[in-house]
This record gives C-alpha cells, structure tokens and sequence, in this order.
C-alpha cells in the first residue's frame, strides 16, 4: 500500500513538473507584453530595457523556467508585476475565501445529489424520476456565469433579499454558493441516478431479496454502499472543477477569492500570479485524485492493493 | 398435502417488443422431502417459475393469475410484509451464477449472518457462531477467517457454498436451487449436488432443483416435471418417466441423450426450434415441432390430465 502510494506521489509530482512546463510555453503565446504593465505606458525605451533585465524577462524562456521553479520549489512564488508584492502573499489570502465557497458547494451537492439520484432511480418512470431529471439536465447544461446572473437578478434585484456581490456577510456567499452547487448537485445526482439503478440490476440485490430482507435494508445497506463508491470518489475528483468553476463565479459576484485575484491577473498579465494559482490547482488536481483513488481501494474490497492476503 | 401446490401460474413480461408469456398456466405440487426437478430448455420459464413462487418478479414482469399454496396459504396474495417473512425463512432460493449473486463489499460472514439477524432476532455473538458453524456445514475450512473474506477471494465452487450457507441459515422447508452448478466445472459441479444432497437429508427439507439436465433428474431426483414454453407439459416420478415417458416433448429430449451402451444409434433431436415467446403457437405450443400433430393440436390446449397414478401429461394423445 505504501509503495502504491510513493508510486502515485511520484507520477504526480512528474504530473505537475509536467504543467508548469506547458503553462510556461502557453504564458509566451500571450498577447501583450508583462513589461509594459509593470511600466506603465509612456515609459522610454531605455527604462523598458532596464525593467526587463531586472525581472529577467530577457533570458530566454527555459532560463526563466528554471529560475522560476527553483524558486518555486523553496517556497518563494515570486512578487507580483502588477502590486510588486509577493505572490504567496496575495495569493494565500485569497485561499480561505475559496475554499470556504468551494467545499460548502462541494459537500452541499454531494448530501443532496445522492438522495436526488437514489429517488429518481428506485422511481425510475413516474412523475418523481420524470421531476429530478428534468432538474437534473436543466442545471446540468447550464453555464454558471449566466446562472449566476440570473440568480442575482432575481433574489439581488427583483427580490431584494440577498446581495449580489462582494463578501461582507455570510449572506453574501449564498448567491455564489447556489450558482457553484445547482450544477454540481445535477453532476452528483445524474452520477448517482445511474449507478443506482445499475446496482439496483444486479444478481446479489435479488439474492437480498431472497434472504427475505425488507426492502430499506436492501436500498440502504445493500445498494447504497454500491452506489456511492463512484460518487464518493467523484467527491474529490471533482473538487479541483469546482475550484476552477469558482474563477467565473467569483468574477461574477466580485467575491474575494483566488479566483477573481486569478481572473484580474489575467487581465494585467500578472504572470507570477497566474502560474502560481494554476500550480495551486494542478497540485490539488493531482493530489484529489491520488485521495479519490485511495478513498475507492478503501470502499470497494476487490481493488484494495496490497492488502491483507487471505 | 403436498407441501407446495402451484396452480395455473402465469407471469407476463410486457416489453416494447410485445408480452413475454414467460410461464403461462404452470401447475405442479412439491412434496415434503423430496426433490423436485423442473427440466426444460433455456427460456422455458423454469427461472421465472421459480421467481415467482418467490415473489421476485418485477417490473415490467407481473404475476398474472395462478396460485401457489404453501401450508394452506396463497403466496401470491399474502401481503408483502408476510412474504417477507417466508422468504429465506420458509422458501429460499440458490441461484446461477455465484460470482455476481454476492455482494462485492460484504464479508461472507455478513452476508450469511444477515438473514438469520432479520428472521431470529439474534444478537452479534449467536450470528457470528451461527454463520460459522454454516461454512462448517457447506464444508468451508477454515470458518473463522473465511467468514472474514470478501467473495471475491473465493473460488467458484466456495462461492456457490456461500450462497447454499445463506441460503440455509434459518432453516428453510424448501430450497429452490436454480441451475446451481451451471457456471461451475464438472468435478465442482459435483461436489455442490452432493452437498446439496447430503444436507437435504440431514435437513429433511425439500429442494426443487432446477436444469435442463436429465442426467442429474435421474441421479437426484424423486419427481420431475417437464416444462415447454412456460406450461408443464409432464409430470411425475423420475422411475416412471424415464421408464415411460408419454408427452411427445419429453420423449425427444430422452432421445436426445446420449446412452453409453448404445454407441451405435445416432443421437436423437427435436425437430426445429423452441418459439418466440411473444408469440407462441396455438393450441399445444409445441404443435409444430411434433410428429403427431393433429388437427385439435393446433386448436385446443391440452390440459394435464392424469395418465396412470402420479403421471400427469398435457397432450391430446392421451385425453379420454
């Protein structure tokens, strides 16, 4: 088990190496040029020279790669073109208020899809299942930042009962919240409409019946511990989306998160911003799936590795 | 009194492609500690039959008419919550295929022990001695780790054990085993009906052993009926069938078998194919296959009347 582990710690730190590289490349084919943002405009040439010697912009790119990652790799993300502060500053901030409206989003849609799925699948055919995955395909199709317009024009403007951006009350995260989870409930429950009714098919939920188990044991000990092994491995898997689905969210509801702080760098060209908070998600990335892997060895005995020999 | 008399079952598929009659009018009785073969050929409603009498049938299958007496009461009335009762307790069922009929994230021993702690009410402790002193009686060495075991672990053959362990932990009056050494090889296969047989008579219950092989009806068997396009066409005592068998159908598949002191003559076979069972025949439904069809064959159903004591056949050749 431990020597899977290393193995999977390895791949992903190849993994991540691996991104910043392509993050690299990708930063170069970017319209514009940093050193003017940092400058400003009507700068002379001489100084524009001198700022790029300084910030080592004129090395070539795997030079400010290498310059870039040994850096990284000691903890020291760089400073920030744009507010000349340093980037584990900015960005370390703005983590909290993410992961706050991420993992509620998160763990919201989780407790909810998974009843919502189950429903729908043991009422497969009536008005119940016909009902959810109506909603299911509704919030599952649409886009969030369109989502998340409507939802502020309606409770923000019509209703008046929520506000519609910033961050100065735990009201104001509902909003956000509700425009990051609708979607993902329909993910979890769609997931978990599907597996339900897979398990619902198979030989040992007859076998359970003919033990003559009465049918809440059956749904709640025989099939859901079927079903929820994709969901709860999905739970992880996808908690890297989420968190990238927040850059659209946050820019919308003007939410101080390391989305937005992502989003405006985009803007500015802040490039050690930028591949800083990309780093964050590729690590997360890689380390939600090595989680999600464990988690499913541990639920389902027959891809336990290594595990006790009997 | 027979222990289980089934009258006139009939239980539908309604699929797109039109009403699956899968069993359509099944009569037949098991007796108290006997074994029951039902034989026929694939699609013949021999699992349905079974599943039926167990109430397991759902959508979009449905149990027509018919009933099914078991100690004087309608086991296709009964509320469910009674049903309930009687499944695994009274009626219990093996089925084909061991690897997907337990459950991938359950030790053995949970899945044996959870029948016996629903029926009986028992604690921890008197399940857990329970269900070991089962994969005892299934001959599982080893009872206290193996009942720690995943199925997926076990072989073939210590599945189908495990499935005959939970299928026996409260004691059952009558076990249905579907098929139960289909998907297992042949000295596997053996093994399972011998312990199949040995705890029959230990427990004295009865045992309705489903297969469409006659050489098992004639190894195990007490009482056969032979099943065509959902309707028992023969029934009786495996003796008197095999020494006399009267219906047409259950002829061919007599002819069909190979018998070792007769090299010589060409294996038999039964002349075209088993119907669509969305759309039976008329009349006999097996009218079309037989050689001698008649004008009512094709008309009128036979019913099953009895031929001489105990011997019942469903065919216009032997109606008075």
């Amino acid at each position: 088990m431990i020597r899977y582990v290393l193995k999977r710690i390895i791949i992903g730190v190849l993994v991540v190496v691996a991104v910043t590289i392509l993050l690299f490349l990708f930063m170069q084919l970017l319209p514009g040029d940093p050193v003017t943002m940092i400058a400003g405009e009507r700068v002379p040439p001489a100084k524009i020279e001198e700022i790029r010697r300084s910030w080592g912009l004129d090395k070539p790119v795997y030079l400010q790669y290498f310059y870039w990652l040994s850096h990284v790799v000691v903890g020291d993300l760089g400073v920030s073109y744009v507010t000349k502060l340093p980037v584990s500053l900015l960005v370390f901030s703005r983590i909290a208020p993410t992961l706050q409206l991420t993992l509620t989003s998160l763990v919201l849609s989780f407790i909810m899809g998974i009843p919502i799925g189950m429903v729908a699948a043991l009422k497969r055919g009536e008005g119940v299942d016909h009902a959810l995955t109506g909603f299911i395909t509704f919030f599952y199709s649409m886009p969030s930042y369109w989502l998340g317009l409507m939802l502020m024009l309606i409770f923000g403007l019509y209703l008046k009962i929520l506000p519609v951006s910033g961050s100065f009350s735990s009201q104001s995260l509902i909003l956000p919240v509700a425009t990051l989870t609708l979607p993902s409930v329909a993910t979890f429950a769609r997931l978990m409409r599907t597996e339900t009714l897979e398990t619902l098919g198979e030989d040992f939920v007859r076998t359970a019946w003919a033990k003559g188990l009465p049918m809440r044991r059956i749904i709640f000990i025989h099939i859901l511990r079927n079903a929820l092994i994709p969901a709860t491995t999905m739970f992880f898997l996808y908690l890297p989306w989420v968190v990238s689905g927040a850059v659209i969210v946050e820019a919308v509801f003007a939410y101080p998160g390391m989305g937005q702080l992502f989003y405006k760098s985009v803007l500015r060209q802040d490039y050690p911003v930028i591949q800083s908070i990309i780093l964050i998600i590729a690590v997360l990335t890689v380390v939600s799936n090595i989680l999600a892997d464990l988690l499913s060895a541990f639920l389902d005995p027959r891809i336990r590795i290594g595990g006790r020999r009997e | 009194m027979p222990l289980l008399d089934v009258k006139g079952l009939k239980t539908y598929f309604y699929t797109n492609r039109g009403v699956v009659k899968a069993v359509d009018g099944a009569s037949f009785t098991v007796n108290e500690n006997e074994i029951f073969c039902l034989v026929g050929e694939t699609g013949c409603g021999k699992s349905v039959t079974a599943l039926s009498i167990m109430r397991l049938i759902f959508p979009p299958g449905k149990i027509l008419s018919g009933k099914a007496l078991y100690k004087e009461e309608d086991l296709l009335k009964i509320p469910e919550s009674e049903m309930q009762k009687i499944r695994g307790r009274e009626i219990s069922m093996v089925f084909q295929n061991p690897m997907n009929s337990l459950n991938p994230v359950f030790t053995i021993g949970y899945q044996i022990s959870e029948a016996p702690t629903v029926h009986f009410n028992l604690s921890k402790k008197e399940a857990w001695k329970r269900t070991t002193d089962l994969i005892r009686d299934v001959k599982i060495t080893d009872a206290d780790t193996r009942a720690k075991c995943y199925p997926h672990v076990l072989s073939g053959g210590m599945r189908q054990r495990t499935m005959m362990a939970m299928m026996l932990s409260c004691n059952p009056n009558l076990l249905i085993a579907d098929e139960p050494t289909t998907s297992l090889d042949v000295t596997i296969q053996a093994q399972i009906l011998d312990l199949l047989i040995e705890i029959k008579k230990k427990r004295r219950m009865s045992v309705i052993l489903i297969t469409h092989n006659f050489g098992l009806v004639a190894e195990f068997g007490d009482r056969v009926a032979v099943m065509y396009c959902g309707k028992v066409v023969e029934i009786g005592d495996v003796t008197t069938i095999f020494r006399n068998p009267l219906h047409p159908y259950t002829r061919g598949l007599l002819r069909c078998l190979p018998i070792g002191y007769k090299r010589k003559s060409k294996l038999g076979f039964i002349p075209g194919t088993l119907p669509s069972p969305i759309d039976t025949p008329s009349g006999c439904s097996f009218h079309p296959r037989c050689e001698h069809s008649t004008k009512s064959c094709k008309l009128r159903e036979p019913e099953l009347v009895e031929y001489e004591k105990n011997h019942f056949v469903a065919c216009h050749l032997y109606e008075r």
